[in-house]
């Protein structure tokens, strides 16, 4: 039987074992493989070697404030979605030294500039982190090559990704209302839609179909193209919730002074902990370290949180003093400004700022009672879907 | 009312990077007053300090290896763009070892960065110049361009006020930017000392001693944010429109160029979007606390 070459666009079949092949031949492309690892009970993204350290045969019950990692189908590989790590991390990593220098003869002598950045391949990119990459690009890319992330854009640049499309919704997922997921539309290598069994493979650039032609794909059956549809439609219609993003976009315009924002600062304890998770915050600071015998000082630039008090202080004090602004000024930032800022969405729709608020603060149903509507009590919003097809 | 767009921007100088600042000499310290300094700066590698141009109202990052970096704003001539001023007043720990350094020493320099003020705009019209404090050193470069180009503009008048007489900021400069009557200079205190004969209290009571002609006056202001907000707001009310009210804004930076979000001001950077902006393109988030 001829080897199939499917080409961009076009789809493929990959028996379950064709992982392991999918992942050596991404090796030997030289990339580092980064994949969905199970480490202290969460999923996150790690460099994986061989097939054996993806997470496999789990789901995740995500619901604010809760994370849960439950045992599954143990044939299938992607019955979770996202966990608190994205790519972002390593495009622009939390902690990344901008340079070091020392201090001679009245001149800077560097002794480092910024590192260079890693060729990644990742396996098992969400939709919604298609998007929230196609929206950190617009960041990082400034008018001019000085204003310019030449880190975060290299690593872009040479990176592969291996989307999966999302059967498996979280109950905090709502992608599919900002059109985000669950299914890849653009912005991939590969696409895989898990089947039992096999995954249907999507081509998405020249690359994907270089490396596909590489792999052993059989051609698709109607009937198989049409499962992965149908797992999709009910992926969409099992999304635990749900946001019309014109419609918070406007709210958020119209609504700077608005009881409401109160009401969230009497939950939210500014832990920052949504920012830290949001595969869209792109705030960081700069701090020197010193090297104690005198001679050099190391520059590092770290990720930082808006809810911060240091964030926004001045000589006069903090901008934003209270809890109320520092809420408001995220959520005005995710959904609302950063449209004016970059043209994009800073929010895509993965529900990790839900997930991850120690107190389960719901950015959808603040939206709902900025909106003048009452929250949805948690209990009839719909729970991790349990069916399989 | 139409209104033309505000002028590009001068792109800010990079190496590998734009986060990597360029060294530059402390060639000479001025005092200005008991807090307050200008240094004069000299990019060191000559061809980075031969091409570096900025436009008044622009600001560098300063850096000193080890503290850290803040937002200046730079005070001299654009027209002597090689001899860069930035009047610095000790508030924090960079301005301070700033100051401790004094003649000879090096500090790390990125920009320049930002929107600065429109001063093609300006042309054939009244300019009114407030200034509050340490707010007077990013108009200077201002000041500097009415002088050599006095014909372009009509009645210049700069309005000025500060704590205490020794507390005025190039006070040398002053009397010879009024002389022949190139501009009015009117300058206030909110505490006297033997010996002024001047006006007493808040810069804005010093608009009673003006005519404004709201039809063909542009206001810059540059001052802490009551003095921004009352001035905006009383020349709103003399009638001169949102569009031709400049005002210059001061936030926490730490990037220069809209990448680290500290400055964000509703959808704007004040880095990159400002740090002037024209009143009508903030009017609705300008009076809001915290925002």
């Amino acid at each position: 039987m001829p080897k199939l070459q499917p080409a961009v666009g076009q789809h493929g079949v990959l028996p379950k074992d064709g992982l392991a092949n999918l992942l050596r031949t991404l090796r030997q492309d030289g990339y580092t493989v980064m994949g969905p690892t199970v480490e202290r009970d969460v999923i996150v993204l790690q460099p994986v070697s061989s097939t054996e350290q993806l997470a496999r045969g789990l789901r995740d019950q995500q619901q604010p404030g809760v994370y849960r990692l439950k045992p599954a189908d143990p044939d299938l590989f992607f019955q979770y979605v996202v966990g608190p790590h994205g790519p972002k991390r390593y495009l622009f990593p939390p902690i990344q030294q901008l340079f070091a220098l020392h201090v001679r003869q009245g001149d800077f002598a560097f002794d480092a500039g910024p590192p260079q950045p890693p060729k990644l391949a990742f396996v098992g990119l969400r939709p919604c982190e298609l998007a929230a990459m196609a929206s950190m690009d617009r960041v990082f890319a400034g008018q001019s090559r000085c204003e310019s992330d030449v880190y975060y854009l290299q690593a872009r640049q040479q990176m592969f990704i291996v989307a999966v499309n999302c059967t498996h919704p979280a109950g905090t997922c709502f992608c599919a209302s900002m059109n985000t997921g669950p299914q890849a539309r653009e912005g991939f290598d590969l696409a895989l839609t898990e089947m039992r069994g096999a995954f249907l493979v999507r081509v998405g650039s020249a690359r994907g179909a270089q490396v596909a032609a590489s792999l052993e794909l059989q051609a698709p059956t109607a009937a198989e193209i049409e499962l992965a549809e149908l797992k999709l439609d009910q992926a969409r219609e099992h999304m635990g919730r749900k946001l019309d993003r014109d419609e918070a976009r406007h709210l958020l315009e119209q609504n700077i002074e608005h009881p409401h924002w109160d009401e969230v600062a009497k939950r939210c304890l500014a832990c920052g902990n949504c920012t830290m998770v949001c595969p869209t915050c792109f705030c960081s600071s700069v701090s020197d370290a010193n090297d104690l015998t005198g001679g050099g000082v190391s520059r590092t630039r770290l990720w930082e949180s808006c809810y911060t008090h240091q964030f926004s202080y001045t000589t006069a004090g903090p901008v934003r003093s209270t809890i109320r602004a520092r809420y408001r000024h995220w959520l005005r930032h995710k959904l609302c400004t950063m449209w004016d800022q970059f043209g994009v969405s800073g929010c895509v729709g993965c529900g990790r700022c839900i997930t991850w608020c120690p107190v389960g603060i719901d950015l959808t149903q603040e939206i709902v009672a900025l909106r003048g509507g009452s929250p949805i009590q948690p209990a009839e919003l719909s729970p991790n879907v349990e069916s399989e097809v | 009312m139409t209104v033309s767009a505000l002028p590009s921007r001068p792109q800010p100088f990079c190496g590998l990077d734009t986060m990597m600042p360029l060294p530059a000499r402390i060639l000479s310290v001025r005092e200005e007053n008991f807090n307050t300094r200008t240094f004069q700066l000299e990019i060191i590698e000559p061809d980075i300090r031969r091409a570096y141009r900025w436009q008044p109202g622009q600001f560098n990052m300063l850096y000193v290896p080890g503290v850290g970096e803040a937002a200046i704003s730079i005070s001299s001539d654009s027209e002597q763009p090689q001899l860069l001023e930035h009047t610095i007043r000790v508030v924090g720990s960079v301005t301070r070892a700033i100051t401790r350094m004094g003649e000879g020493g090096v500090v790390g320099l990125r920009g320049p960065f930002g929107c600065g003020w429109p001063i093609e705009l300006l042309r054939g019209r009244d300019v009114v110049i407030v200034g509050g404090g340490i707010g007077l050193a990013p108009l200077r470069p201002v000041v500097y361009h009415v002088l050599r180009h006095r014909q372009h503009f009509r009645r210049v008048v700069l309005l000025y006020g500060c704590r205490t007489p020794a507390d005025r900021l190039y006070a040398h400069e002053l009397a010879q930017w009024t002389a022949g009557g190139s501009i009015d200079v009117l300058v206030t205190v909110d505490n006297a000392t033997p010996g002024w004969v001047g006006p007493v209290g808040v810069v804005m009571k010093l608009l009673q001693r003006i005519k404004v002609n709201a039809d063909r006056t542009s206001v810059l202001v540059c001052g802490p944010r009551i003095l921004n907000r009352v001035a905006a707001w009383q020349f709103l009310q003399s009638h001169v429109p949102p569009e031709q009210v400049y005002v210059s804004l001061e936030r926490n930076m730490h990037c220069g160029f809209g990448r680290c979000g500290h400055c964000q001001y509703g959808p704007k950077f004040v880095c990159k979007d400002g740090p002037v902006f024209r009143f009508s393109d903030i009017a609705d988030i300008f009076a809001k606390e915290e925002v």
